[in-house]
C-alpha cells in the first residue's frame, strides 16, 4: 500500500521563514531534507530590480500546487512536501518561494524538488510583474 | 457566468471581474474569440489559458451561465 504524503501548501504575503517551515513537515524517519529558496534577483539583464510584485488566482494555484505535490509523491518515494510561495511586493534578496522535500533517500528527495519548482513555473497560476526605476514588466506575458 | 482576469489581462481589461450578462458562449474557444475581438492587446501576449471553476479547460469545453472562468496569462511564479 502507498504511504500518505504530508503536505503544506501555502501562499502569503509574509516573509517566509525556513525553520518554521521544516518545523511543518520534519519526521524521524527522514534521511534527506532538499531545499529549494528561490530569491529575487537584484538586475534582469541590465536592468535594476527595485522589487517583485506577485498576484495568484488563489484557490486554483493551491490546488494545482497539490496535485503537483501529488503527482511528485506517484513519481518519486518522498514522505514530504512543503511550497510557500509569496504573494504581493517582495524585495531583492527575499525569498520568493521555498520548497521543501524529505524522503528516507536522498536522490528522491533532490529530484522531487526540482520536479516541483519546473512544474510550479510552468502551471500554476501565479504572476510576476517586475519593478524597475524606469518602468514595469510582467514577466513571460509578450513573445 | 463569471469571468475573473489576472496580472496583464487584468491590467488590459481594467478590472479583476466582470459579470457576463449577454449570451453565454458556446465554449472557451468562442468566449477566446469574443475577448480578443474586445480587448486587441489580449492577443498580443504570448499564450492564454482558461480555467473554468478553478480547473484548466480546453479550447472546446462547454460553458454555462453559473461557471467561474478564468483568463489566465502566461504564469511566472517562482
Amino acid at each position: 500500500m502507498e504511504n500518505e504524503i504530508r503536505s503544506f501548501v501555502a501562499l502569503s504575503p509574509e516573509e517566509i521563514d525556513l525553520n518554521d517551515c521544516r518545523e511543518k513537515i520534519r519526521s524521524s524517519e527522514n534521511g534527506a531534507e532538499c531545499h529549494f529558496v528561490g530569491t529575487v534577483r537584484n538586475k534582469t539583464g541590465i536592468r535594476e530590480v527595485i522589487r517583485l510584485e506577485f498576484e495568484a488566482y488563489e484557490p486554483m494555484a493551491v490546488s494545482e500546487i497539490n496535485t503537483l505535490i501529488e503527482k511528485a509523491h506517484k513519481l518519486f518515494e518522498i514522505s514530504s512536501a512543503l511550497v510557500h510561495h509569496r504573494l504581493g511586493v517582495v524585495n531583492p534578496e527575499e525569498t520568493a518561494v521555498l520548497i521543501i522535500v524529505t524522503s528516507p533517500h536522498r536522490d528522491a528527495a533532490f529530484v522531487a524538488c526540482r520536479f516541483l519548482i519546473d512544474e510550479l513555473k510552468k502551471s500554476v497560476p501565479i504572476w510576476k510583474k517586475e519593478v524597475y526605476a524606469d518602468g514595469e514588466v510582467w514577466v513571460s506575458a509578450h513573445p | 457566468m463569471k469571468i475573473l482576469f489576472f496580472g496583464i489581462t487584468k491590467e488590459i481589461v481594467g478590472r479583476s471581474e466582470l459579470e457576463w450578462n449577454g449570451e453565454i458562449p458556446e465554449n472557451i474557444n468562442s468566449l477566446r474569440k469574443i475577448l480578443a475581438e474586445k480587448y486587441p492587446a489580449i492577443s498580443g501576449l504570448k499564450s492564454i489559458a482558461f480555467a473554468v471553476n478553478e480547473r484548466y479547460a480546453n479550447d472546446d469545453q462547454r460553458l454555462d451561465s453559473k461557471d467561474v472562468v478564468a483568463v489566465i496569462p502566461p504564469v511566472s511564479g517562482g
